[in-house]
């Protein structure tokens, strides 16, 4: 009976379908663990007014969101020296989000549940968005202008909302000025001054080209100066709103409205409301710029340098693999030396990423970057230039760690084109170089973007050589920019696995970033799926267009 | 097939008119095989081959499996350079001149042998550039010229009617037989001389290879043309003349009818009565 089981081959596909199903859930349950956590930080919670007593104070108010709940073992409390109070089973503690950095100094609050009094959600309570120490829980109590009030009560919440656009408009008007006009005046004094410099040690830095210099520079400072003025009037004008706010312990705190990013009162908001505010936030945190050592604001630029880096290193190692797995496939005659070339490309495929790293530091940045520096910008000594790691070191890196891939990949798809085909090409009077280029490998494209694929998934993930070769916690200004040559590969940047990292683990923040953790590796595995997707749909045009290999 | 059917078919073959065949040193050459001896490694695989194909006429290569007539076929337009580890001596001469010269440039020479596969081998492009390849690797690109000698081409292969309205479809959405006349429209598109074919019927359906037979009729008024077959009868039907080859040799090279009904040798004889093969 069992024999004849055993003999039917049914275990056998019941083993392959259990792994197969075992996957999946892995797979899925991971994607869903970090969409719950991360996706669940963009909604707005409402505010909870704690009426709150420990053992040994007064009661007191605490106004926040609750973010978490734990249970503690009785044991377990009482050697952490809680008491507890109902000699229950567990002691139940509730993390709150307080705000008030400036205030309380921490963002977080571990409460307990025997000790709160009550609790109660007033429609109230606001949540203010800073640009600086986190969010503000508490009430508003008035507007100001010019330090006059000019609404109070319920009416100030109006006001208030109105001014904020204002400001905001305003804000943003400072900051595309600061960015694109500044930045560029900036960028043009610095191409002056390196100029400047050239012309000095090639000792032609004479009167004329003084006075020139001269004069250029008086027109980038006179432009400068109007901006100056512009911005200086805006921020001026920005700066005469206030909004006066108490706290939970109802201490009254002026918060310049300039200083302000959202005001919001989550508890009188509709469900359909905190729909469109979560879709707020979470548009926000993907185009928005990083804030506060990158636990507030969004992670647009992190997301611009993945995607700009993988970008950048697939166009490097596509023809560099082709061209190599064409050569060893087509023209290197087939012995023991291709054999140990061929070794050698499988275990580069094996090599620790960091490998990778170091080798690129040292190759790439150093050797390369640094004779690039020496012979084409002498002026800008003692800055480096290229040799100091950029986008440039880390998109060659990886292409050369995800070259064996790329190489494996097309030899495969080269070695499946049928013989017929190449001697229906060659019979016509193509040459071998012709065949090739005309027929073989278009028909063996859908095996190239297999590899290229590959080399994708695995270079948008990578985050250990980057760190030596690029990568930086914070970029000031994004590789792409307005300024001539406009794609600036010498520029450090961002990456979403270092910012997972950076944010995770070496933020002072520990509770604020964790939400953030989740969320980002979520774009990141959204972003790694949508290169993906895009090779692949790529793919399967081209293998419909020649699918010749099926017949 | 029975000795029988095939001894009725070489009662067929007498019965084709003789008036206007000539012998074959009374036509003017166009291939000829001198000495040709042709090694894979250390195995010889053509021994001393010595013959004259005539201009524009049909000559067929039989005999039975692994005889060699595939790999002499291939060597008119220097397939076999394609193989590892082949060494080729003697001369084959093409209008007087050795192909095998060292000043020969191969990819010209395969511009005036062309050649068409066992199996259908259309590339994975539109009709309309499976016959225009030959072209655009001459780089001719002016799409006038173009048009004019795709439908020329397949007009030539019989397969202008059924595709002229189908000209950017895949190639690879035809039939096996439309596809082998695609390869032979592919083939005339540059004006060969020559055409080799390479058992050109053997994976099509009786139909079909009825139409390619008609097609190789049509195409000797202005190709030389090289057949390799199999089938004997196809052989007969097709052919002006007949190789039969076995173990590598040239047995017997002549006349189709002379050499279906009258076979000078004892071999071709137990060959085409089925005594073996």
């Amino acid at each position: 009976m069992m024999k004849a089981w055993f003999k039917s081959g049914s275990p056998w596909i019941w083993m392959t379908a259990g792994a197969v199903s075992l996957n999946l859930i892995l797979v899925v349950g991971l994607l869903l663990l970090i969409a719950v956590r991360g996706l669940g930080h963009f909604w707005p919670a409402d505010i909870i007014e704690y009426r709150y007593q420990d053992r040994d104070g007064p009661e007191s108010a605490i106004i926040g969101e609750a973010v978490a709940t734990s249970l503690l073992p009785a044991a377990q409390a009482r050697a952490a020296g809680h008491e507890l109070l109902d000699n229950g089973e567990y002691l139940v503690q509730h993390l709150v989000k307080t705000g008030n950095r400036d205030i309380l100094g921490s963002d977080f609050r571990w409460i307990q549940q025997q000790y709160i009094h009550g609790q109660s959600t007033p429609d109230d309570l606001i949540m203010v968005e800073r640009r600086e120490w986190g969010n503000f829980y508490g009430r508003l109590l008035a507007v100001k202008e010019d330090g006059a009030v000019i609404a109070q009560g319920e009416q100030a919440w109006q006001v208030a909302q109105q001014k904020l656009a204002t400001v905001l408009n305003q804000h943003d008007e400072i900051d595309s000025l600061q960015d694109h006009e500044v930045g560029a005046i900036n960028y043009e004094l610095e191409r002056l001054r390196l100029k400047q410099r050239g012309l000095e040690l090639k000792n032609a830095w004479n009167e004329a080209a003084k006075q020139e210099f001269a004069a250029q520079k008086q027109t980038y400072e006179k432009q400068y100066q109007v901006i100056q003025q512009q911005i200086g009037k805006l921020s001026k004008e920005s700066k005469r709103y206030s909004l006066v706010v108490a706290e939970a312990g109802n201490k009254e705190i002026t918060l310049p409205l300039n200083r302000v990013v959202k005001l919001t009162r989550p508890n009188t908001m509709s469900v359909l409301d905190k729909c469109i505010e979560y879709v707020g936030n979470f548009a926000t945190f993907v185009s928005d710029e990083p804030r506060e050592a990158n636990t507030e604001g969004g992670i647009f630029p992190a997301i611009f340098g993945t995607v700009l880096m993988v970008m950048l290193m697939a166009v490097v190692v596509t023809p560099f693999g082709v061209i190599a797995a064409v050569y060893l496939r087509e023209y290197a005659k087939q012995g023991f030396i291709t054999r140990v070339i061929r070794i050698a490309v499988n275990n580069l495929a094996g090599v620790p990423s960091i490998v990778y790293g170091v080798f690129g530091l040292g190759f790439f940045v150093y050797i390369i970057g640094g004779n690039i520096d020496r012979l084409f910008f002498p002026e800008a000594a003692p800055a480096p230039v290229f040799g100091t790691p950029g986008l440039l070191w880390a998109s060659l890196t990886l292409a050369l760690m995800t070259l064996p891939v790329v190489i494996v990949a097309t030899e495969e798809g080269l070695s499946r084109i049928p013989k017929s085909i190449r001697e229906g090409s060659l019979a016509l009077g193509a040459t071998k170089a012709e065949t090739l280029w005309r027929t073989v490998l278009p028909m063996a494209s859908p095996a190239i973007m297999t590899g290229l694929i590959l080399a994708v998934a695995r270079a948008a993930g990578e985050v250990a050589p980057l760190m030596l070769v690029g990568v930086v916690k914070l970029a000031p200004t994004l590789p792409l920019d307005g300024n001539f040559p406009y794609l600036h590969l010498d520029r450090k940047f961002m990456h979403l696995g270092f910012h997972i990292y950076d944010v995770g683990f070496q933020s002072p923040n520990v509770e604020a970033a964790r939400p953030l953790v989740y969320a980002t590796s979520l774009l990141l595995v959204m972003v790694i799926i949508g290169l993906n997707m895009f090779a692949i749909s790529i793919r399967n045009n081209l293998r419909e267009k020649y699918r010749a290999l099926e017949n | 097939m029975t000795t029988a059917q095939k001894n009725t078919h070489a009662i067929d073959i007498s019965a084709l008119k003789r008036e206007d065949r000539k012998s074959v040193e009374q036509l003017e050459t166009c291939i000829k095989v001198e000495n040709l001896d042709l090694f894979y490694g250390q195995k010889q695989a053509l021994h001393s081959v010595n013959m004259e194909m005539p201009h524009k006429k049909v000559t067929a290569y039989i005999g039975p499996s692994g005889c060699g007539k595939s790999t002499l076929l291939r060597c008119i337009n220097r397939m076999n350079d394609l193989v590892d580890g082949v060494t080729i001596k003697g001369k084959i001469l093409l209008d007087g001149d050795d192909i095998y010269d060292k000043s020969v440039n191969v990819a010209a020479l395969r511009r005036r042998v062309g050649m068409v596969f066992q199996k259908p081998n259309p590339f994975p492009k539109t009709i309309y550039e499976n016959v225009a390849y030959g072209l655009r690797i001459q780089g001719i690109n002016d799409r006038r010229i173009l048009d004019e000698v795709v439908e020329k081409s397949l007009r030539g292969a019989a397969l202008w009617d059924e595709m002229k309205d189908r000209l950017n479809d895949n190639a690879l959405g035809m039939s096996g037989g439309q596809q082998q006349r695609l390869v032979i429209a592919r083939a005339i598109a540059i004006e060969p001389e020559v055409i080799l074919l390479d058992e050109p019927a053997s994976a099509l359906d009786p139909i079909s290879t009825l139409k390619i037979e008609e097609l190789i009729n049509e195409l000797k008024e202005k190709y030389t043309i090289v057949i390799v077959t199999h089938n004997m009868q196809q052989a007969a039907r097709v052919s002006d003349f007949t190789a039969f080859m076995y173990m590598g040799e040239l047995i017997e090279f002549g006349e189709t009818s002379e050499l279906f009904t009258n076979p000078a040798k004892k071999q071709t004889e137990d060959y085409i009565t089925g005594r073996y093969g």
